[in-house]
């Protein structure tokens, strides 16, 4: 083992376990009743505007307070497929949690997301499958892309009737509820198990190993489907354009938080006993705090710009520094020195927000050292794997109406691969809007 | 400080605050943890002929509301299960080593003049300051013709309450049933029987519930339930309004009262005096929280006295009571319109669906620059109150008086009652 560079059981295993438990335990049923009893039952309330999904939030706390957990589950549901993974993983803190009148009134909102995960909990738990299909259409869609757009948009499209074959790269669905989430927000394979839920419905085959440009080609889907929905993700990760990128020790945040994801036991995973993660989204707070979790012993988060311009919510930055990450602001990478072929520390320099806001460097250098460098300085949308025959882009994504339908007739798309929020909850949403244009668009 | 001393039909207490009969006052060993609290006096639980009664598992049932534990609470235990000689002993016990405090015996016995001169007796021996009759119990005594049997005929009450005063010196107390259509019927026929004074209200007849599980009234004895006494917070608006009924009948006027029912805290306390009850007694808040909750009741009730310049009990004892009126002689040209203080919304919209949907459609949902605001239609304002109840935000809405320029207008005097009565005429 090697001490100063990347080492696997930096801690003992069952300390790293109990580290990735569950960060946010499932509420009592006593807690559920106190959380849902502070619910006022507004009118118009602001958290459903709020919930890019539009669940009906009053209502289904509502179902809690009576016992009427089935129907809590469903009205949550009913909106949003996805509510038990979003019950996890939505940052409430800036949706329905930030709008609730409590927030108002008392800064301490409804506690939402536990109360979604405790309805939905508990119709899994009672393996209930409120959904049926209506009778067969003989449509076949096609829906690329197996992760909550793709998924929400097949389950609503096979409640309809119709016949969803989903195109999947990787060797498991969920996208980035399977690989792109903090281990400890989604224990206990919960993105499996609720995926199984959604297949239980039937009428959706998905085949794995289907790559677009790869072995699947838009123009086959579009010959050999009544309509074809595009639910990708953002193949590729931003680089630093700094000499030494491919070093040993430097990789991208979103790859070591895919890997945490599929390891049975984080244990075998190496790390570093020093840690630079560059960026300021969730990805970065993910990357960082799971870095600690895992036994690194210094951790750092550098980011050009001050807190209050960092995409990762403020809850999620708390999170990282209750967890021993240190937080640098307006600083930005400038060069990475290696030791004998093996990262060994980043160069940073001091920014400063010029005249027009943009951080700039000021000339001023730091060195931490570091034996790993997590990149998380954002991914953006391939479109080659589309190839010529692909959709018009905007903004480097793909284009859609306020259906999701592209500028190719019949072609719908919806997640990251559009513009807007890079949500889970926004992805749901897309998928369902896109479902229905569908079923417009083959004359239902 | 104010000073909370009480003399209530010649009894004396440090406080207002006594137990009331209940199983809080069953035996010695409670009502010395009672008086140790602080507890101005306790009335034992009621005394019966032996043999004792038999109590049933379970004995009690509660109402939660929201969240909130015993907001209403019933019971279907009898009198004291215990031997009346072990009580008699126990009750001059406690007397001896409490002197200062008020120490007043529940009584039932059968509608028989000997029964009650034979336990008068018995109790007067003890040295207990007084004797409570308990005509109010709505369950498993009542059937025997016994409790609420006796208080719901106003004939019973005044018959048994005059054997009473003829056969002791101490001072007899009237425990009356709400469950009656007028609670002045047998107030009324107590103070002709002579007696000292009235408490209420005893418990109302309920069913907390519905065990849908086992199709059975809750509680659930073994399968089955019947119907209970319900007391505790839920009841205070019901007693609230015998106590103040009772103060201002001019048949009973002077008639002490004890007033019960949903007593909770030194406000709920301050409000039945206000109404004219000369003493409290508690028994659910107790039974919910222990006996130290006492301590908050003496202290607010002579902080808040203190504050509002009352310096005894009887300076502000029944002050209300003026004011309790009936509904025809409240002022019809009296205006008050609905005011939200935009600045303390916090955007719920409760007022207005509560409004819209239930009463005058006077609260309107609009939205400013995407914010949502609720504004009051004063010409379409009734001055209800509803909003102001719905509202979760203390002060958020106020009912503001709107001068009218009308002169108090009631409905005896108003063109609209078929039978005014004209000043002139």
């Amino acid at each position: 083992m090697d001490g100063d560079g990347l080492s696997a059981h930096r801690i003992p295993r069952d300390v790293i376990a109990a580290n990735f438990a569950d960060c946010a335990p499932a509420l009592s049923h006593d807690e559920a009743q106190v959380a849902a009893a502070r619910c006022y039952f507004c009118h118009d309330a602001p958290c459903i505007e709020a919930c890019p999904t539009g669940i009906d939030i009053p209502l289904f706390i509502r179902g809690i307070a009576t016992g009427n957990l089935k129907g809590a589950a469903q009205t949550i549901l009913d909106a949003n497929i996805f509510g038990g993974s979003c019950a996890r993983v939505c940052p409430t803190e800036i949706l329905c949690q930030r709008a609730c009148v409590r927030t108002a009134q008392e800064e301490k909102p409804v506690a939402i997301g536990a109360l979604q995960r405790h309805a939905t909990d508990w119709l899994f738990a009672q393996k209930l499958q409120p959904y049926s299909r209506a009778p067969a259409t003989s449509r076949r869609i096609a829906v690329v892309g197996a992760g909550p757009a793709g998924l929400a948009c097949a389950h609503a499209l096979a409640r309809l009737g119709h016949s969803v074959t989903v195109f999947e790269a990787r060797e498991k669905p969920g996208g980035l509820n399977e690989y792109g989430i903090a281990a400890y927000k989604l224990v206990d394979d919960f993105a499996q198990s609720e995926i199984a839920f959604i297949l239980g419905l039937g009428g959706i085959a998905v085949e794995y190993g289907r790559s677009l440009g790869q072995n699947l080609a838009l123009s086959a889907l579009r010959q050999n489907f009544d309509a074809v929905f595009l639910g990708l993700g953002l193949a590729g990760a931003n680089r630093l354009g700094l000499p030494g990128e491919d070093l040993p020790g430097v990789a991208n945040a979103i790859d070591f938080i895919a890997a945490l994801r599929q390891a049975t036991d984080k244990s075998t995973l190496p790390i570093a006993r020093q840690v630079v993660v560059v960026g300021g989204g969730n990805t970065a707070i993910d990357a960082a705090t799971q870095a600690r979790k895992l036994g690194a012993e210094e951790v750092s988060i550098v980011y050009r710009r001050g807190p209050e311009a960092m995409s990762a919510t403020l809850e999620e930055q708390e999170r990282a520094q209750v967890n021993g990450v240190t937080i640098r602001h307006w600083a930005t990478p400038v060069a990475l020195e290696a030791v004998a072929g093996q990262l060994a520390a980043v160069v940073f320099e001091h920014t400063r927000p010029d005249s027009a806001g943009r951080a700039v460097g000021n000339g001023e250098r730091f060195v931490l050292p570091a034996q790993m460098l997590l990149k998380a300085i954002g991914q953006h949308f391939l479109p080659e794997p589309l190839a010529t025959e692909g959709p018009r882009l905007e903004g480097g994504r793909i284009a859609v109406n306020k259906d999701g339908e592209t500028s190719l007739p019949g072609v719908f798309a919806g997640g990251d691969c559009i513009a807007g929020p890079d949500l889970t909850v926004q992805a749901v949403e897309n998928g369902k809007i896109a479902a229905r244009a569908i079923h417009r668009h083959l004359g239902f | 400080m104010a000073d909370l001393a009480t003399t209530f039909a010649g009894i004396r207490s440090p406080n207002p605050f006594w137990l009331a009969s209940a199983p809080p006052t069953d035996k010695e060993y409670n009502v010395v943890r009672a008086f140790r609290a602080g507890w101005g006096g306790a009335v034992w639980k009621t005394l019966g002929e032996d043999p004792p009664i038999v109590n049933t598992a379970s004995r009690y049932g509660a109402v939660s509301f929201n969240g909130a534990r015993i907001a209403g609470f019933s019971n279907i235990e009898l009198i004291t299960d215990r031997p009346l000689a072990v009580n008699l002993s126990e009750i001059k016990a406690v007397k001896r080593a409490w002197p200062d405090r008020a120490l007043v015996v529940s009584l039932m016995v059968p509608c028989a003049e000997e029964s009650w001169k034979r336990i008068l007796g018995a109790v007067e021996d003890t040295g207990a300051d007084g004797v409570e009759l308990n005509f109010g119990c709505p369950h498993g005594m009542s059937e025997r013709g016994m409790g609420s049997a006796v208080g719901q005929v106003p004939d019973y009450v005044e018959m048994v309450v005059r054997w009473c005063k003829q056969a002791t010196r101490m001072p007899v107390i009237v425990k009356l049933t709400p469950n009656i259509t007028d609670i002045l019927a047998p107030a009324r026929a107590a103070r002709r029987g002579g007696a000292d004074a009235v408490s209420l209200i005893n418990t109302v007849q309920s069913i907390t519930g519905v065990d849908l599980d086992l199709m059975a009234p809750m509680p659930v004895v073994d399968g089955q339930g019947t119907h209970g006494g319900y007391c505790g917070p839920a009841v205070k608006p019901i007693a609230l309004c015998m106590v103040a009924g009772i103060a201002r009948d001019s048949e009973c006027a002077s008639l002490p009262i004890s007033g019960i029912g949903g007593i909770a805290t030194w406000r709920d306390a301050a409000e039945f005096i206000a109404l004219g009850a000369g003493t409290v007694q508690v028994c659910t808040a107790a039974m919910h929280r222990g006996f130290r909750i006492v301590t908050d009741m003496i202290d607010g009730l002579a902080n808040w006295m203190d504050r509002a310049g009352y310096r005894r009990i009887e300076d502000f004892r029944g002050r209300a009571v003026r004011n309790f009126v009936h509904w025809e002689d409240l002022n019809l040209n009296y205006r008050t319109v609905a005011h939200i203080d935009q600045d303390l919304c916090i955007r719920c919209g409760l007022c207005h669906i509560a409004c819209e949907d239930t009463a005058h459609q006077a609260i309107a949902a609009r939205r400013a620059n995407g914010r949502r605001q609720y504004e009051v239609i004063a010409a379409e304002c009734v001055g209800c109150n509803l909003c102001a109840h719905a509202c979760p935000v203390e002060d958020c809405i106020s009912m503001v008086p709107v001068p009218t320029g009308r002169p108090r207008l009631t409905w005896k005097q108003h063109p609209n009652n078929p039978e005014r009565r004209e000043a002139a005429e």
